[in-house]
């Protein structure tokens, strides 16, 4: 596969954002034995369009790491290559010491996957969905049975066990996905929107249990788009765009490294009036999204003072957050479902 | 990773997908046993004693011994093709079975082959439990009945793998249609399962020949009729390549959708 001029540029970008991004260079001299994924170069394209362009990122073995990016952005396509589900054009991917272009069906034996959509049977009760997906890793009857009430007790589902999955809620079924994703007992798990269109009780309680199987050692990775959820699991996020990553460090590291500290977010009827009269003398970066504008700060209050002065207009201070972040990476266009 | 063309190569773990198959079967036997098996025992007693009792012998026996061993086999292409086409689908499409399988130490080609048999043991079912009807009605109790389920298994897998083949392209279930129209249902009534298939054209009789429904025909009729089939070596190897070729070809079509 030719590599272009413009890939290799990306991927020494790419290089140098993991370089500053980890202090000391510490993560780049761990051990390689210690990576649970390791992808290099990573390049894969369809009919001609590169959709993953020289991605490089590893993931240190206990490690909770986000992949975040806009849709179409290339993060399903890097997850199944991760897995050894598409043949790659470029470079190479190994999971938890594995090649994935040559012993995928080895490395999949010791990883749980939860997907986009669940794919859960319907013709099963919870308990079977356990059982039959238990077989599929090779595993005897026997070893599963005396799983399933421990994964049951951890999706909190035992007293659903006998439940068909059309009586499930949202929130059960993606506990019982995960629940699925840990027959094999994995040592890395990789997630695909693992809290998309749950309610907040839901994803609170998904986030828990995330959080414990990091805390038995357990390697997560996790695609998102809530920055939330990122901010709150993830040690360390990677962002990807147009099938790069562009950036990628620890979460508070990122944001200070990327932004100004605080915002101040001016919205409702006057917010515009109000930047054209002050735009000459607002200090830091602006922003206008909708009808609201962004204003990017060092130092909040002069810009707080003189909003306090502003009879009717609404205005929030806040600390710079990832979706500031993610924001400024990849902007404000929309993007295509993809 | 070794591209698109290679014969799928099962692993022991597809048995696991059999047995996921056959737990979600036993839990609606008794719906799908009435639609396989009472469609064509219907047709085989209706048509046989109804229009049997009109027509003179065929081809030397009573029309019903004649129609049986064609509706034994019909048995087997309807049980194999529903399987193979809609409930595959199912699994492939709606429900999103295969999706997950894969994320397991599961191939691609370890799903294919167990859907293989998992719609032939399907075609087995069909056309055995006609062939007790054959053997109840005393239509025939010809000893060679015990070989029909030999051709069976390899008709079976044939018409297996061939509707794999249309699964693996198909966009939605309206696509199976085509299918039924075009082929299914022109071969069960040209494969000389209703009539002999020296009433046809020639030409359009030899055309038919190279589908696998006239050489699993041309091999369960003698049997029925307690004799050895003419020429079984080439009817046999006629539908091992049949089958073989679709099953590489449902093989290529399916890592083109999943693995890309």
């Amino acid at each position: 596969m030719p590599i272009s001029r413009d890939s290799v540029v990306a991927a020494s970008a790419a290089e140098t954002v993991m370089n500053s991004a980890t202090p000391h260079g510490k993560a780049n001299a761990a051990p390689e034995a210690a990576l649970a994924v390791d992808v290099r170069q990573l390049h894969k394209q369809y009919g001609g369009r590169t959709v993953v362009d020289n991605l490089s990122f590893h993931i240190r073995a206990g490690e909770c790491y986000g992949l975040l990016g806009p849709n179409g952005a290339g993060k399903t396509t890097t997850l199944r290559a991760l897995l050894g589900l598409v043949p790659i054009d470029g470079g190479s991917v190994h999971v938890l010491g594995y090649n994935m272009r040559t012993q995928a069906q080895a490395a999949r034996a010791h990883i749980g996957v939860v997907p986009q959509m669940d794919g859960l049977d319907p013709d099963f009760t919870v308990e079977e969905n356990l059982l039959v997906f238990g077989r599929y890793f090779g595993l005897s009857d026997a070893q599963i049975r005396a799983r399933i009430p421990e994964l049951l007790d951890f999706a909190a589902l035992t007293p659903k066990k006998s439940a068909r999955i059309n009586e499930l809620s949202g929130g059960m079924k993606r506990r019982l996905t995960l629940a699925r994703a840990l027959v094999n007992d994995p040592d890395l798990i990789v997630l695909d929107e693992p809290t998309t269109g749950l309610d907040p009780q839901a994803r609170h309680l998904v986030w828990e249990r995330l959080r414990a199987l990091l805390a038995r050692g357990k390697t997560i990775l996790l695609t998102t788009h809530f920055m939330d959820e990122a901010e709150r699991l993830c040690e360390r996020l990677g962002v990807v765009d147009h099938g790069r990553l562009v950036a990628e460090g620890e979460p508070r590291e990122l944001i200070a490294q990327h932004l100004e500290p605080y915002v101040v977010e001016v919205y409702g009827e006057g917010a515009e009036a109000w930047l054209h009269a002050n735009r000459a003398c607002l200090p830091g970066r602006v922003e206008v999204a909708g009808e609201t504008v962004f204003c990017y700060l060092d130092d909040p209050a002069p810009v707080v003072s003189q909003l306090h002065a502003t009879p009717g207009l609404r205005y929030l201070q806040r600390p710079a957050n990832l979706e500031d972040l993610f924001l400024r990476l990849t902007g404000r266009d929309m993007r295509e479902e993809g | 990773m070794q591209g698109n063309w290679h014969w799928p190569r099962p692993t022991r773990l597809s048995l696991a997908v059999l047995r996921r198959n056959f737990l979600v079967w036993r839990k609606m036997a008794m719906a799908t046993i009435l639609g396989d098996v009472l469609d064509p025992m219907v047709v085989l007693l209706a048509l046989g004693f109804g229009l049997g009792k009109l027509l003179p012998a065929v081809e030397g026996v009573p029309y019903i011994t004649f129609l049986s061993a064609g509706s034994i086999c019909m048995g087997a292409l309807y049980g194999a093709t529903f399987e193979a086409t809609y409930s595959a689908f199912s699994r492939l499409q709606v429900q999103r079975t295969w999706e997950s399988m894969l994320n397991t130490p599961l191939s691609l080609d370890d799903i294919l082959w167990a859907e293989v048999w998992w719609a032939t043991l399907k075609a087995l079912k069909s056309g055995v439990a006609i062939l007790f009807i054959v053997y109840l009605f005393n239509i025939s109790r010809a000893p060679a009945l015990v070989f029909i389920p030999l051709v069976l298994a390899v008709a079976g897998l044939t018409f297996s793998a061939m509707a794999l083949v249309i699964t693996s392209l198909a966009r939605g279930y309206d696509f199976f249609m085509y299918y039924f129209t075009l082929v299914v249902t022109p071969m069960v009534f040209l494969s000389g399962v209703f009539f002999p298939m020296n009433q046809l054209p020639a030409a359009l009789a030899a055309a038919v020949q190279w589908l696998p429904m006239a050489p699993a025909i041309g091999l369960v009729r003698p049997l029925v009729l307690g004799e050895m089939p003419p020429g079984a070596g080439w009817a046999v190897l006629q539908l091992l390549v049949t089958g073989a070729l679709a099953v590489w070809l449902a093989a290529v079509l399916l890592r083109r959708r999943l693995l890309r």
